[in-house]
């Protein structure tokens, strides 16, 4: 008796456990399906739009190639350039904003310093590109976008001054670092500086990769902003719009293909990244960045 | 205590006393520093202090003669000179005579009121330092040279030195910007009344009452508009968080097994830059898209025939509610899985024992616990999606058009009109109103459940 109870449980458990693996393959291949279209469509050999088949005919590396060789309207490397560009100042300037807020809302003791946090919530309440137009004519008053150039650089400040906002995930993280430490500095004759520089920064280091690679990858996959602030000169378009033009009318039929060869290359280092990154990232989102 | 004294005379480089106290108890030559800055410094031989102090007041009233007091009288009319299109017979054609321009009349006034109020903390700044000297004059303690101001910078007043850039950076691209378009509400800055050629005006809540009051244009896009974005942050939120959260439980079950590969697998997703993602699901989904053609591969439909996924209106809501899920679903997953393994193991077998099945232990036990854990992050989501900009304006962009909206498509979300009005139809006006609408409704939210949270209500808990 005993037995057969302990078999009927088995096989119960063996149906659940094969129905709960048939149910993950079936949502795995749903989600993993659009990515595999990319990639398929990223090698096809046939160009234009869309197709009344999904499987391509034929295979070639030719889409990649095109890409990289500047023909007419595709200059894929010099927005590639622009963009590697404009990324590492932005991520070096947030990366430098970001830590200096942090540091100064968690360890300093100030009047202003309450105010300054709620102030830095309510500005985060506001749709973000609410105040572009007017980002857009102060720029234009600091003669920021006369030259495509001086564009870059205007894009690269609008993208590290709203990034100042961003400290919430790098206060967590200094909050957690003892206050024991500091005040033992204190003790020994350091100033706040010398806490800050010689202490907190290089016990932060984590913080400040995934500052450095969160805002690196910003200028990758933003293009409302670029989008406003850069206009219409095609040759310092950034990737994000640069791709999101290949889809355009005028272009859709030529590039269709390319879109999606252009699409791999970004994917791959910032999928990588993120893969790296998802804990803090997680951390930070579910606001549980404990030591 | 020669120690404390010591520290005493090394700290009170910023005094304590705020600006009243200092006006009240100062000299004559501490009250007189309100009118010329740097006075109680220079008189006191701080001449580096006072000679920074002087000069900024001089470049602040150099500035507000040569263009500021203009700025703020254009600031308050917004400009009168219309410009003007006169043929010149000389020369056989017409030229414009440049009139005022109503938008940089009302970005230099704000941008002057911006620095008036720098100006007025100087003058503060100016009273309290010359009360400072004026102070340590008459306790006898040695007056701070220029190098004590700047050590100062390292330690006491650190706060100041490594706030100032992010600061200016925040105040340039984002407060003098929300404030300039703040502004812009209210008045008629819309596509009649376009700078350089036209001007606008002050108009007060004209445009609140436009797009409030029964009838008008604005209204009948507004509320249509209002309720689908409600609606479509409710449905998004709850579905991704549920069926996410069921997910986590799937993979993390005792009997799956490659639980780090399935995890793997959905993160992927994610990992993809959304704009990539999104621009490939309109293409799966377009009429002539991979899913329209498999389905007439396999005979559903009709081989000239296309199910509109994102150009009809019912269809193209629900789909973006399913696309969203593919992207949504595995970052609840994610965030999800880690409190999932905190709920008590006890709770679960008590809930056994009484013989509950799945379906019972779920909605009895997992979601109540959840929800208490993650109410805040929720409301982020929440509020996320109100905000979610890229999802609409990627797979959309709003449409299909309808008619009778206002420069509007029948899945726009406020934000996307937003862009819409501000960006591709140049009415200003509206689309600052709606910013301050949504913002209004992100504020209460936020409001409501920031206060609620333990790390806003003790900060120190870590330590």
């Amino acid at each position: 008796m005993k037995k057969k109870t302990a078999k009927v449980f088995k096989t119960r458990q063996f149906i659940t456990n094969s129905l709960s693996h048939i149910s993950l393959s079936i949502l795995g291949f749903i989600w993993i399906l659009p990515i595999f279209f990319v990639l398929l469509t990223s090698f096809r050999e046939e160009g234009g739009t869309y197709k009344s088949y999904i499987f391509p005919k034929g295979y070639t590396l030719n889409n990649y190639k095109e890409l990289f060789s500047q023909t007419g309207s595709l200059i894929f490397t010099k927005w590639f350039q622009n963009t590697l560009a404009v990324a590492i100042c932005t991520c070096l300037l947030s990366a430098f904003f970001v830590l200096c807020v942090a540091y100064v809302m968690s360890r300093l003791r100030f009047k202003m310093r309450k105010k300054l946090l709620n102030i830095a919530m309510i500005l985060g309440m506001f749709p973000g590109f609410m105040a572009m137009i007017a980002v857009y004519y102060i720029l234009k008053g600091f003669g920021l976008l006369e030259v495509g150039t001086l564009k870059l650089v205007a894009l690269v400040m609008v993208y590290s001054a709203g990034s100042a906002l961003l400290f919430y995930i790098a206060k967590g993280f200094f909050d957690t670092i003892p206050k024991s430490v500091d005040e033992a500095a204190y003790i020994d004759g350091a100033t706040k500086w010398d806490v800050f520089t010689k202490i907190s920064i290089p016990l932060s280091k984590p913080i400040i990769v995934l500052t450095l690679l969160t805002s690196f990858m910003g200028p990758w996959v933003d293009y409302i902003f670029a989008k406003v602030i850069l206009g219409q000169d095609r040759a310092y378009y950034t990737v994000a719009i640069g791709l999101w033009s290949m889809l355009e009318p005028e272009f859709i039929e030529y590039h269709y293909t390319q879109f999606y060869a252009g699409c791999v290359i970004i994917s791959i280092p910032i999928a990588i990244v993120f893969l790296f990154t998802q804990r803090y990232y997680v951390e930070g989102v579910s606001g549980a960045v404990k030591g | 205590m020669a120690g404390k004294k010591r520290k005493v005379t090394k700290s009170s480089v910023s005094i304590k006393d705020g600006f009243g106290t200092a006006f009240r108890l100062g000299n004559t030559t501490t009250k007189l520093s309100g009118i010329i800055f740097g006075l109680g410094n220079l008189v006191h031989k701080q001449m580096v202090v006072g000679l920074i102090f002087l000069s900024v007041e001089i470049a602040y009233i150099y500035y507000m003669i040569t263009f500021g007091i203009q700025s703020i009288i254009d600031f308050t009319t917004l400009g009168t000179r219309v410009q003007e299109e006169v043929f010149n017979e000389a020369k056989q054609i017409y030229e414009y005579i440049p009139g005022d321009n109503s938008m940089l009349c009302l970005l230099y006034g704000v941008i002057t009121l911006f620095i008036t109020f720098g100006f007025i903390l100087f003058l503060v700044t100016s009273v309290k330092s010359a009360y400072n000297t004026q102070r340590r004059k008459e306790l006898g303690k040695p007056i701070l040279k220029f190098i004590d101001y700047l050590r100062s910078l390292k330690h006491d007043n650190l706060h100041k030195s490594l706030l100032f850039l992010p600061i200016m950076g925040v105040l340039c691209f984002t407060v003098i910007p929300l404030v300039f378009m703040i502004l812009i509400a209210f008045t008629s800055f819309d596509k009649d009344h376009q700078p350089p050629g036209n001007l606008f005006e002050w108009v007060g809540v004209d445009n609140f009452v436009n797009m409030f009051s029964r009838g008008s244009a604005l209204a009948n896009t507004f509320w249509p508009i209002l309720r689908w974005t409600l609606l479509w942050a409710v449905v998004a939120t709850i579905t991704c968080y549920i069926l996410g959260m069921l997910l986590a439980i799937l993979i993390n079950r005792k009997g799956t097994r490659f639980k780090g590969f399935w995890r793997f697998l959905f993160v992927l997703s994610i990992a993809m830059p959304q704009f990539v993602s999104l621009l490939t699901m309109r293409a799966i989904f377009n009429t002539n898209g991979p899913v329209n053609a498999l389905l007439r591969t396999i005979g559903l439909i009709g081989i000239t025939e296309s199910i509109p996924f994102l150009t009809d209106a019912t269809f193209a809501k629900i789909t973006i509610i399913f696309i969203n899920l593919w992207i949504g679903v595995p970052f609840t997953m994610l965030t999800t899985t880690g409190i999932l393994q905190n709920i008590p193991k006890e709770l679960y077998e008590a809930a056994k024992v009484d013989g509950a099945n799945a379906f019972v232990t779920f909605f009895k036990i997992t979601l109540p616990y959840m929800l208490f854990v993650t109410t805040p992050t929720l409301i982020t989501t929440f509020v996320g999606n109100i905000n979610n900009f890229n999802v609409i304006f990627l797979l959309t962009a709003g449409g299909p058009e309808a008619i009778d909206y206002y420069y509007a498509g029948k899945t726009d979300l406020l934000v996307t009109w937003l862009y819409k009005l501000t960006i591709t139809n140049k009415d200003y006006n509206s689309g600052a109103v709606i910013g301050i609408i949504v913002f209004i409704i992100l504020a209460t939210l936020s409001l409501l459940t920031y206060r609620h949270t333990g790390s806003y209500k003790d900060e120190e808990a870590l330590q």
